[in-house]
């Protein structure tokens, strides 16, 4: 591994001032996803600093939403997690390990990086990477790429089932970065790769998450997670399914289905939404629902069976929030 | 691959000041046994409650003397801020009961209790634990009387050739302890973190609800 410096601090403010102006620094918080970077290369930091004293670790649940810090803990056992929120505690739980779980940190999870194998394996072309020198996963094995919303430079699939979960429910990110304090939307976090798949998320460097904000809202209570992967458990998804319903009258009166393992980005799929949406939640719409999802896929020589699994796995969670 | 870490000799650098662990002088709390989820969050209160602010420091990308407290001992160590746990608890402490499968969190091999708290000794760094307790195969067993989830994998015979076997056992201690060892499936997705590549799965399967107390099936 590239020999780093080794930073504590103890306010926002101090990490914003030590990581900003060295573009050679990074936040350390779970250490999960950073430490496998450095040691392989994806990321040249000569200075980690550790934020995990920062007093972001709160998860409070009110009549407005859920907050929930950059470096809460076990955020899956919160009571109001569980009962209001399910989506997004079946989403934790269906991430990484027990091991890897007992370390990571929400924020970390968000800005984790792609799995894609070119990105992962130095030895290969990868724009996302190093801007400019091509992208093994276009023509070569692409069964974990993307089928939506990648471009003719980079189609890397985002990792993170939090963020699934969390664009289903409209949450936003809190950051503070030098110029001072901002909200972002979860779903527009990440770039699309378009001409620069190098710029990964819209964050400045430096840039600190401090928390996420999930609005109270009629859809989160009645919400599920859905992970389709290749064994039972610890496995990134193939594709994964977040779907959240108000259903009011037998009719769907507003929903979100966000999809994973299948775009750069935590997926919504506007057009299921519009799809089911005055409906009542039966299997005529969950179907119909399904094909909306899957509309527009541009799949690739090996993941063309994803379509089809965006297809079954948004009807069959949404069978999972009905009556 | 070790990181190439500095001998005790050339460890350069005074931290200066007292050592967050002098302060928070923990060590009479916790004994060398602690891998009950319950004795996690007792430490965890007791280090809310008495925790001073952190102290905002560098360490150089150099070699640097820290102290860790590894099976209820205070052990002073030479590492780099790069030097992970895992590689400090085998090339720096001598303590190879400890397994590097994969390096990248991904096997479970290198699973060591921090507080109480299984995790993968390879995605942390020995820096980061400064304040912390670990446990490692080496602490689990009361001097000659082995913890029941060793005596369990002896008894299933849960292993071939051994080398995830560490691993498997601290998941399994703190499985257990957890409280996820109510049904043979939910053992399963609570293990899921640790790979065998003998495939002794189902012998481990059993070995961890005997060791529970909840029989094989
Ligand atoms: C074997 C394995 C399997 C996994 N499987 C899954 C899975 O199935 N699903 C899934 O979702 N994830 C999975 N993960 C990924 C895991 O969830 C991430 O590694 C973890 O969430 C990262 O969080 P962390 O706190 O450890 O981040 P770190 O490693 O500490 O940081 C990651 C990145 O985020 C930056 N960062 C961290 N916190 C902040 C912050 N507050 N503000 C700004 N920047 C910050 C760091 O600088 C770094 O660039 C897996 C990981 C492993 C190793
Ligand atoms: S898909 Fe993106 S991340 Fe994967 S090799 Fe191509 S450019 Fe790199
Ligand atoms: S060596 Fe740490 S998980 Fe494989
Ligand atoms: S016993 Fe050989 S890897 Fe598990």
């Amino acid at each position: 591994m590239r020999p780093f410096s080794y930073t504590t601090v103890s306010s926002v403010r101090s990490a914003v001032l030590q990581v900003s102006p060295d573009p050679k620094a990074q936040y350390v918080a779970g250490a999960t996803e950073v430490l496998n970077l450095v040691r392989e290369g994806q990321i040249a930091a000569d200075r980690l600093v550790d934020i995990r004293a920062l007093p972001l670790t709160s998860i409070r649940a009110g009549a407005d939403g859920l907050h929930i810090g950059a470096l809460a803990r076990h955020v899956e056992n919160h009571p109001v997690v569980r009962r209001d929120y399910p989506v997004l505690a079946q989403a934790l739980l269906a991430g990484a390990s027990p091991q890897v779980r007992n370390m990571f940190t929400p924020g970390g999870n968000l800005l984790q990086r792609t799995r894609c194998s070119y990105y992962r394996d130095v030895s290969f072309a990868c724009n996302r990477r190093e801007p400019g020198s091509g992208c093994g996963a276009l023509e070569g094995n692409n069964r974990y790429n993307a089928i939506f919303g990648g471009s003719d430079h980079c189609i890397a699939v985002h990792p993170s089932d939090l963020a699934v979960a969390l664009t289903a429910l409209d949450a936003v990110a809190r950051t503070q970065g030098p110029a001072g304090a901002r909200a972002i939307p979860i779903e527009e976090l990440h770039r699309l790769p378009g001409e620069e798949p190098h710029r990964e998320t819209v964050l400045e460097h430096g840039e600190l998450i401090t928390g996420i904000d999930v609005p109270a809202s009629r859809f989160a209570a009645r919400s599920h997670y859905l992970k389709i992967r290749d064994r039972a458990s610890f496995a990134f998804a193939l594709v994964s399914v977040a779907v959240a319903v108000d259903v009011r009258r037998g009719v769907v009166r507003d929903c979100r289905i966000a999809l994973g393992g299948v775009a750069p980005r935590p997926w919504r799929a506007r057009a299921a939404e519009a799809a089911l949406t005055g409906k009542p939640l039966n299997e005529a719409s969950r179907r119909a629902a399904g094909k909306a999802a899957a509309s527009g896929a541009v799949p690739r020589r090996h993941n063309r069976f994803k379509v089809a699994m965006v297809e079954r796995a948004v009807a069959r969670a949404l069978s999972e929030v009905e009556d | 691959m070790p990181d190439d870490v500095g001998s005790r000799e050339s460890a350069g650098r005074a931290a200066g000041g007292p050592s967050r662990r002098q302060v928070l002088g923990r060590g009479a709390l916790l004994g060398a046994a602690t891998v009950g989820a319950g004795v996690a969050a007792q430490a965890e209160a007791a280090r809310a409650a008495t925790a001073p602010p952190v102290r905002e420091e560098t360490l150089a990308a150099e070699p640097v003397e820290i102290s860790l407290r590894v099976n209820g001992r205070e052990r002073t160590l030479s590492v780099e801020p790069r030097t992970t746990l895992l590689d400090a608890l085998r090339e720096r402490l001598g303590l190879t009961g400890t397994k590097k499968g994969c390096d990248q969190g991904a096997c479970g091999a290198c699973t060591v209790l921090v507080d109480g708290r299984r995790v993968n000794s390879c995605l942390t760094l020995a820096v980061m634990r400064r304040d912390a307790e670990i446990t490692t195969i080496e602490g689990l067993a009361k001097g000659d009387e082995l913890h029941p989830v060793q005596r369990a994998f002896l008894e299933c015979d849960a292993f071939q050739c051994g080398y995830c076997t560490s691993g498997q056992i601290m998941s399994a201690a703190a499985l257990i302890e957890e409280g996820h060892a109510g049904s043979p499936g939910e053992v399963r997705e609570w293990m899921s973190g640790n790979i065998c590549r003998c495939g002794a799965y189902p012998n481990i399967v059993a070995a961890v609800r005997q060791a529970a107390g909840g029989g094989a099936r």
